[in-house]
C-alpha cells in the first residue's frame, strides 16, 4: 500500500539531510511502528509523506497504491487516502470543528467523483463517532482545536481520522501530552479502524502506545534510516534497553 | 516665496472654489435654507480636505471634491437581507424613488424625505440636521460632510417615539454612470425609542453620505449597511452621533471592493453610562482603496466604546485605519477599546493604522491594538491536509479572521447574511 524507497529528504532552509535514504512498505491490514531517538527523522517522514512546505526530497520515491504521492499538492494526498494525525494538532480559531469536518468529507469526495455528503447524513454519522470517543456536541461547536485540551486535540484528530476513512494513516506522536486514560480511548479509537484493507504508521517515541495498539511490525529508525527491523519484541526491547545499543549495533 | 502652508491654502482655496463654482444651494424652506447657508459657510471658511493634510494622509481626497464627476459603469447591487421584514426606502442615483418603495408608514416611527423638507417644516429636524455635522468640524474639519449639508437634495428624516417593530432598510440603485449622489440622512430617537437602520447597494458613481443620529437617553440605535460589492464607485460617508445618559449606538459596516471608500465616523458619548460600537469587515482586490476613520469622544462618565476593524487585501489592495479615542477630563471610568487587523493575501497589498489615545481623565481602562499578517502556512496546511483545496482552505481562514468583526452584529441573522455575502463574494473571486 504505502512503498517508500530510498527518500532521501533534506531541510530548504538550512541545507541539512534529515532523511538518508528509507525505505519501507506497509501493506493493507497491517500495523508499522517506527520508533526512535529524538531528531532521527521520525517527524519529517510523516510531513514529507503529506506534503509539508520546507522540505526537499533529494533522491527515492513515495507511492500509494502506486500513485507517487510526493508528486502530489497536500489535498490530493488526501483524496488519494492519505491521513496524518498531528503531534500538534493545529488551533483554528473561527473555523468551527464541525464546519471544517465537512468541508473536508465533501472536498474529498469531490475529489474522488463521489456524491456530497448530506447535511442530514453527516450529521447522524458525524454524533455515531464522536460518542465512541467521548467528544461532545460542544467540542464539535467550538472552532477547531481553539481552547482544546492536549488530550481533546488528539481525539479530535482521531475523529477526523474516523469521518474521513483514509486507506492509510499515519500517527505522529500521537501518545505526547496524553494522560494513560486519554491514550486508552485514542487508542481504541484507532483500533476501531484496523480492518483489513487499511493500513497503519505509528510514530512514537516510546514504547506505552504500542501496548495499546498492537503493532505488526516495528522499526528502528536512526539518523534518517532504518536500522533494524523486527516484531513487537523489538519495541519492548527499546523500553527496557533505550536507544543506545540499539543504534550503535546498527551502526557497526 | 510662499510657505508650504500658504501653498496648500491656495491649492485648498482654489480647489474648493472650483467644486463650488455654478452651483447653487437646493431650494428649500426657511429652516433647511438656513442650515443649508450655514455649511456652505463652513466650507468656505475651512476648505475641502487637501492630499496634504493629516487628516487625509493615506488617501487621497481629490476624487472626492473634483468638479467633474469620475464616472463609474452603472453595476447592479446584491440583495441582502431579503429575509427581513423591513419597510424599504429606495433611492435611485441618489434620488427617492416613491413608486419603488413601500410606504413609509411603521408604528413608532414618523418618516419624512428631505426632498419634502422644501414645502414642509419638519420641527424636530432643525436640530438634527447640520448641527451633529457642525460639532463635527473641530477638532478636525471635515468639510466634505458641511458640502453634504449644504448640497443635499434627498434622503431620509426618520424620528422614532417607540421601539420601531420593523428595520427602516435603504436600498441604493446606480444607472447613470456619472451620477454623484450627495444623500443626507437624519435619525432622531427620543428618550427609550429603538431603531434598526439598514443600508445596502451602490448609490451612485459618486456618492456623498451624511447621517446624523440624535440618541436620547435610554434609545437604542443600530445600523448595518453593505458597500459593495461594485468597483468603479468612489464614496465618502459621514456618521455623526450623539449619545444621551445610558443610550446605545451600533454600526456596522460591511465593504467589498470599491476605487475609493472613505468611511467616517465620529461619535460625542455625553450621558453616563453610554454604550457606543462602530465596527467593519472589509474585502478588497486591486485598485481597492478603503478608509475607516473614527473619532470617539467621551464626555460622560462610565461610557463604553468599542472599536473593531478587520480588513482582508490582495493584488495590491489598500487598507487605512484611523482611529482616535478622546477622553474628556470629567469622563472618569471610561472603558475604551480599539482593534485593527489586516490579512494580507500578498505583498503588494498594504494596511495603514493609526491608532491613537487621548486621555484627560485619571481612572479609565483603555486599551488598543492593531495587526497585519498573513494567512497562517501552518493552519493552511492542516486544511488542506485533510482534503480542502487550497483555494476553499484560504477562503475558510479569511471568514474566520472576519468572524470576529462579524460578531459586532447584535442581530444573528443579519450578522449571518453578512457572513454568507462575504463567502459568495470569495468563492466568486476564487474562481
Amino acid at each position: 500500500m504505502l512503498e517508500i524507497k530510498d527518500l532521501h529528504v533534506k531541510l530548504e532552509e538550512e541545507d541539512k539531510a534529515i532523511l538518508k535514504g528509507l525505505t519501507l512498505t506497509v501493506e493493507p491490514g497491517r500495523v508499522h511502528a517506527i520508533m526512535g531517538p529524538n531528531g532521527s527523522g521520525k517527524s519529517t517522514l510523516s510531513y514529507v509523506l503529506a506534503g509539508r512546505e520546507g522540505y526537499e526530497v533529494t533522491g527515492g520515491s513515495a507511492t500509494l497504491d502506486g500513485a507517487d504521492l510526493l508528486d502530489m499538492e497536500p489535498e490530493e494526498r488526501a483524496a488519494a487516502g492519505l491521513f496524518l494525525a498531528f503531534q500538534y494538532p493545529v488551533e483554528i480559531p473561527g473555523v468551527g470543528n464541525m464546519t471544517f469536518l465537512r468541508t473536508a468529507v465533501n472536498a474529498q469526495r469531490r475529489a474522488r467523483g463521489e456524491e456530497e455528503m448530506s447535511s442530514t447524513e453527516f450529521l447522524k454519522l458525524i454524533r455515531e463517532k464522536a460518542k465512541s470517543l467521548a467528544i461532545d456536541a460542544d467540542m464539535l461547536k467550538r472552532p477547531v482545536n481553539t481552547g482544546f485540551s492536549g488530550g481533546e486535540k488528539k481525539r479530535n484528530e482521531i475523529l477526523q481520522m474516523a469521518m474521513l476513512e483514509p486507506k492509510m494513516c499515519i500517527l505522529d506522536e500521537t501518545d505526547s501530552g496524553l494522560d494513560v486514560d486519554a491514550m486508552k480511548l485514542v487508542a481504541e479509537g484507532v483500533n476501531a479502524l484496523r480492518d483489513a484493507g487499511r493500513g497503519f504508521l505509528v510514530i512514537t517515541h516510546y514504547q506505552r502506545l504500542l501496548d495499546h495498539i498492537k503493532p505488526d511490525v516495528v522499526h528502528i529508525l536512526s539518523d534518517g534510516r532504518i536500522i533494524k527491523t523486527g516484531g513487537p519484541e523489538l519495541a519492548l526491547e527499546v523500553e527496557t534497553e533505550g536507544y543506545t545499543d540499539i543504534v550503535a549495533e546498527g551502526a557497526a | 516665496m510662499a510657505t508650504r502652508t500658504e501653498q496648500i491654502a491656495a491649492a485648498r482655496g482654489a480647489a474648493t472654489a472650483a467644486r463650488l463654482a455654478g452651483q447653487g444651494l437646493p431650494a428649500g424652506g426657511a429652516w433647511i435654507t438656513a442650515a443649508r447657508r450655514a455649511a456652505l459657510g463652513r466650507v468656505q471658511a475651512l476648505g475641502l480636505p487637501d492630499r496634504r493634510d493629516e487628516y487625509w494622509k493615506y488617501t487621497d481626497p481629490t476624487p472626492l471634491i473634483a468638479p467633474e464627476v469620475p464616472s463609474a459603469e452603472a453595476e447592479a447591487g446584491d440583495t441582502l437581507f431579503a429575509a427581513h421584514d423591513a419597510v424599504k426606502l429606495v433611492f435611485v442615483d441618489g434620488r427617492f424613488d416613491s413608486e419603488a418603495s413601500d410606504d413609509p408608514a411603521l408604528a413608532g416611527l414618523e418618516i419624512d424625505l428631505l426632498g419634502d423638507a422644501a414645502t414642509r417644516d419638519i420641527h424636530w429636524a432643525r436640530e438634527v440636521y447640520g448641527v451633529l455635522e457642525a460639532r463635527g468640524q473641530s477638532p478636525v474639519p471635515r468639510t466634505l460632510a458641511a458640502l453634504n449639508t449644504a448640497m443635499a437634495r434627498d434622503g431620509v428624516l426618520i424620528r422614532a417615539t417607540g421601539k420601531a417593530d420593523r428595520p427602516v432598510s435603504l436600498i441604493h440603485r446606480h444607472t447613470q454612470p456619472a451620477s454623484d449622489a450627495v444623500l443626507h440622512h437624519c435619525v432622531k430617537l427620543e428618550p427609550g425609542a429603538e431603531v434598526t437602520l439598514l443600508e445596502q447597494g451602490p448609490a451612485g458613481a459618486r456618492v456623498n453620505t451624511v447621517l446624523e443620529v440624535d440618541v436620547a437617553d435610554g434609545a437604542r440605535f443600530h445600523h448595518v449597511r453593505a458597500q459593495g460589492p461594485e468597483q468603479g464607485r468612489r464614496i465618502v460617508t459621514h456618521v455623526f452621533a450623539r449619545l444621551g445618559e445610558g443610550s446605545v449606538f451600533k454600526s456596522f459596516t460591511a465593504t467589498v471592493n470599491g476605487r475609493l471608500t472613505r468611511n467616517e465616523c465620529v461619535l460625542e458619548l455625553l450621558g453616563r453610562d453610554g454604550v457606543a460600537h462602530v465596527a467593519g469587515a472589509a474585502v478588497g482586490g486591486a485598485d481597492v482603496h478603503q478608509d475607516d476613520t473614527v473619532f470617539i469622544t467621551h464626555a460622560g462618565e462610565a461610557c463604553e466604546s468599542r472599536q473593531v476593524y478587520k480588513k482582508v487585501l490582495r493584488g495590491g489592495a489598500r487598507g487605512v485605519f484611523q482611529g482616535k479615542i478622546l477622553v474628556h477630563r470629567e469622563a472618569q471610568l471610561t472603558d475604551g477599546y480599539q482593534i485593527s487587523q489586516s490579512l494580507l493575501l500578498d505583498e503588494d497589498s498594504q494596511f495603514l493604522a493609526k491608532p491613537e489615545l487621548e486621555i484627560y481623565a485619571d481612572d479609565v481602562k483603555c486599551s488598543h491594538g492593531s495587526t497585519s499578517g498573513a494567512i497562517d502556512p501552518v493552519a493552511l496546511f492542516y486544511l488542506r491536509s485533510r482534503g480542502v483545496p487550497e483555494a476553499e482552505a484560504q477562503a475558510l481562514l479569511v471568514l474566520a479572521f472576519l468572524a470576529e468583526a462579524l460578531a459586532e452584529v447584535e442581530d444573528d441573522r443579519l450578522a449571518e447574511d453578512l457572513r454568507d455575502w462575504f463567502d459568495a463574494r470569495l468563492s466568486q473571486e476564487r474562481v
